[in-house]
């Protein structure tokens, strides 16, 4: 009795989360992946059992080697500008400029919006052909016309990148709090002994800053690396349906289960993408919770 | 204490949660409403569209004065949202008392999953057989069996112009003959520097397919295209399948428009020659837009396809699991009425289905839309079926179609798509 008091409120408390979670997260993801081992088509979820078949058909399914290639693209290209961005962004407020509570505002705002209206908004500002809009136009008018381009309609098979903009656009200012929070997060006590050996800031910044960087550059990572995958509104909002070139992994699972009632290749999909969201997440938990139990 | 308070709202927020099961409400089997109502599933909440649909619910509460009419419809993505939501009440037995649908083949799997009611009787006590025409009830027959009354027919085999455009690029001011017309006639235009062809997203890719495999291939030959009877990897298609190929080419499909409306903005504005585009297009142009049809745009069968209609219709249905049956039948014969047709119809900017319309009610583009619609009643034109908009294809095959055409645009390899698109007929048969 003693000891249900020790640990009995806690369990209570956290009971229901978990039997929310249990059933309407693993619950219905077991259940999803069961889906997807059933022939079910026809908006019918059939009660039979044909292995792997829909994995093996969907690896030799052009659309979604496509579609795999495009996400792989996307999710790189989106990664690295957003770090890169927010870093730059961060260092730049850090160095201690007027308005700098206005500044950091700024560029967090884009992600308040949601990535509809975002991709909304840039779509329209990517649009190519003629006569030029958006971006293409304000190239144009200040004198920049040659920076002007395809973007999402190029013809290059690296068109996806593009999207990577608008996505990047919306949340470099979020990477960018967590880096301002990581540098602020460094003792001035350490800077000022480095710069008392004798170290400029450029070195200050390597041999000081960056290393306690780690942490928060490993979580960035993993927020975007796992936004990236499942990326879905963004994708709608500005890629013409139908559009093979733009297509990802969670588009073909939308369209294939919803529009053709391909219920069990849809459920493929979706416990691939799963997989693949589990591979970049699963590592994280693991470093996070073995680093706790460290402290 | 503090402990004992923690604990003892844990366990408050334990209770509630067990409790919020009980408040889910019944599953309906359907039947048991007491027909005081009528509840009707469209996605009909745009402009025109919404004014028509009113304009048929006043006709039905003066013939039923009796029966609410409870109006549940979904806005957003050309029905594509309706779609998602009807899919899900109707796998949870909470259906609607009657759900809009494209007529045809789109209705397959409500079919084959007993979602829908056989509707043929009330073809037989209404007389429909006698006002629509025999044609059009091949293509709404499945198994032997009606399952919807069309309310509207939309015409899918158009092309558009705006005469001004054509005449400044010293071009007849009329529609090719055929699409190898069209090509000679596209290669002047791109040398002066514009766009022959406006295009849009996909869908809009798969409207123009159509259309030209019609052309080319002629009713005998499109038909047998959705049955089996037209070998899409014979020389015949594969021919076709080229030309539409070429066609592209001359085509903004580098720069494509992300809907229709922008991309009947482009002929109009005199961006691009041509378009092909359904006859929606014309309440677009004249509502939204404020143009006269013959002076700012002008419109005719597309290239190869005079004489022949190819429809796509909306229609409604009587679901199996319907809780207001007998008021469900009430709508569906205002749905197939002469005075429901005639008041929803020219609102719309569609044609009846029935040929026996008051011509008096349709003017502009659908005053030669109805006529050509009712010449199909003594053969002098031909009916076909729609791909993109659901009659020749079912759900799944127009699916697997949408990602081999897609595909197509990206490589332009005539003879996978081919083959691709027969397979998948096999498949998903």
């Amino acid at each position: 009795m003693r000891r249900f008091r020790r640990w009995g409120p806690a369990l209570l408390l956290v009971t229901p989360s978990l039997l929310l979670i249990g059933v309407f997260v693993y619950g219905f993801a077991g259940w999803n992946a069961k889906v997807s081992t059933s022939t079910s088509r026809g908006y019918q979820i059939t009660d039979d059992s044909v292995g792997l078949d829909n994995y093996q058909n969907l690896l030799k399914d052009e659309r979604f080697n496509m579609d795999v290639r495009n996400v792989l693209i996307f999710t790189a290209v989106f990664v690295l500008g957003a770090l890169v961005t927010g870093l730059v962004l961060a260092m730049l407020l850090d160095r201690g400029v007027r308005f700098e509570s206005f500044f950091r505002s700024s560029f967090i705002f884009p992600m308040a919006l949601s990535l509809i209206a975002v991709g909304i908004i840039w779509r329209w500002l990517l649009q190519n052909g003629e006569p030029a809009g958006g971006l293409n136009k304000l190239f144009d008018d200040v004198g920049l016309g040659f920076l002007a381009g395809d973007w999402y309609n190029s013809d290059s098979s690296w068109a996806i990148a593009s999207i990577a903009l608008p996505a990047g656009w919306a949340l470099s200012g979020y990477i960018m709090a967590l880096f301002l929070a990581g540098i602020r997060g460094v003792p001035e006590e350490l800077r000022e002994a480095a710069r008392v050996d004798g170290a400029n800031e450029p070195r200050v910044f390597w041999h000081v800053v960056r290393p306690m960087l780690w942490p928060v550059v490993m979580s960035a990572l993993v927020i975007l690396a796992h936004i990236s995958l499942k990326t879905f509104d963004l994708l709608l909002a500005i890629v013409p349906k139908g559009d093979l070139a733009l297509d990802t992994p969670a588009m073909y699972m939308w369209f294939t289960t919803f529009d053709g009632g391909f219920y069990g290749r849809g459920a493929t999909i979706a416990t691939l993408l799963l997989a693949g969201i589990a591979v970049v997440i699963v590592p994280y938990i693991w470093y996070s919770v073995r680093s706790e139990r460290r402290k | 204490m503090g402990l004992r308070r923690r604990g003892f709202v844990a366990l408050a927020m334990a209770a509630a949660l067990a409790a919020l099961p009980a408040c889910s409400k019944d599953a309906n089997d359907g039947g048991g409403g007491d027909n005081s109502k009528v509840e009707v599933f469209s996605w009909w909440t745009g402009p025109g569209e919404e004014d028509g649909l009113a304009a048929m619910i006043a006709d039905f509460q003066t013939k039923n004065p009796d029966i609410e009419f409870v109006n549940a419809a979904v806005s957003g993505g050309a029905g594509s949202n309706a779609k998602a939501i009807l899919q899900t009440r109707l796998k949870d037995g909470d259906a609607p008392d009657s759900y809009q649908r494209h007529a045809g083949l789109e209705l397959q799997d409500d079919i084959r999953n007993g979602w829908v009611s056989d509707i043929t009787s009330l073809y037989d006590s209404e007389g429909w057989r006698d006002v629509f025409p025999a044609e059009l009830l091949n293509y709404l027959t499945i198994d032997g069996k009606l399952y919807a009354v069309p309310v509207n027919i939309h015409r899918s085999n158009l092309m558009w112009f705006n005469p001004k455009t054509l005449k400044d690029l010293g071009v007849d001011e009329k529609v090719p003959a055929s699409w190898s017309d069209f090509l000679t006639v596209a290669e002047k235009i791109k040398a002066k520097g514009k766009t022959p062809l406006a295009i849009g997203p996909g869908w809009t890719q798969k409207h123009l397919l159509e259309n030209v495999l019609l052309g080319e291939l002629g009713k005998a030959g499109y038909d047998g295209l959705w049955n089996g009877t037209t070998d899409w990897t014979g020389s015949e298609v594969t021919e076709a399948l080229g030309v539409f190929a070429k066609v592209l080419e001359y085509s903004d499909i580098k720069a494509p428009s992300a809907d229709w409306q922008p991309m009947m903005d482009k002929v109009v504005s005199g961006d691009a020659a041509f378009a092909v585009m359904g006859d929606w297009a014309d309440a677009y142009l004249k509502g939204d837009k404020g143009l006269t049809v013959d002076t700012d745009y002008a419109v005719a069968a597309s290239p190869g396809t005079d004489n022949i209609f190819n429809f796509l219709s909306d229609s409604f249905t009587l679901p199996a699991q319907a809780k207001n049956k007998t008021a469900a039948e009430a709508w569906l014969k205002e749905a197939g009425s002469k005075s429901g047709q005639d008041a929803f119809n020219p609102k719309k900017g569609s044609v009846p289905a029935r040929t026996d319309a008051d011509p008096a009610l349709y003017t502009g583009y659908l005053k030669w839309g109805l006529e050509q619609w009712q010449g199909t009643k003594d053969g002098s034109i031909q009916i076909v079926g729609s791909l993109a908009h659901g009659v020749v294809a079912n759900n799944a095959w127009n699916a697997e179609i949408d990602t081999a055409l897609g595909l197509f645009i990206e490589d332009g390899d005539v003879a996978k798509f081919a083959a691709t698109v027969k397979q998948k007929y096999e498949e998903t048969k």
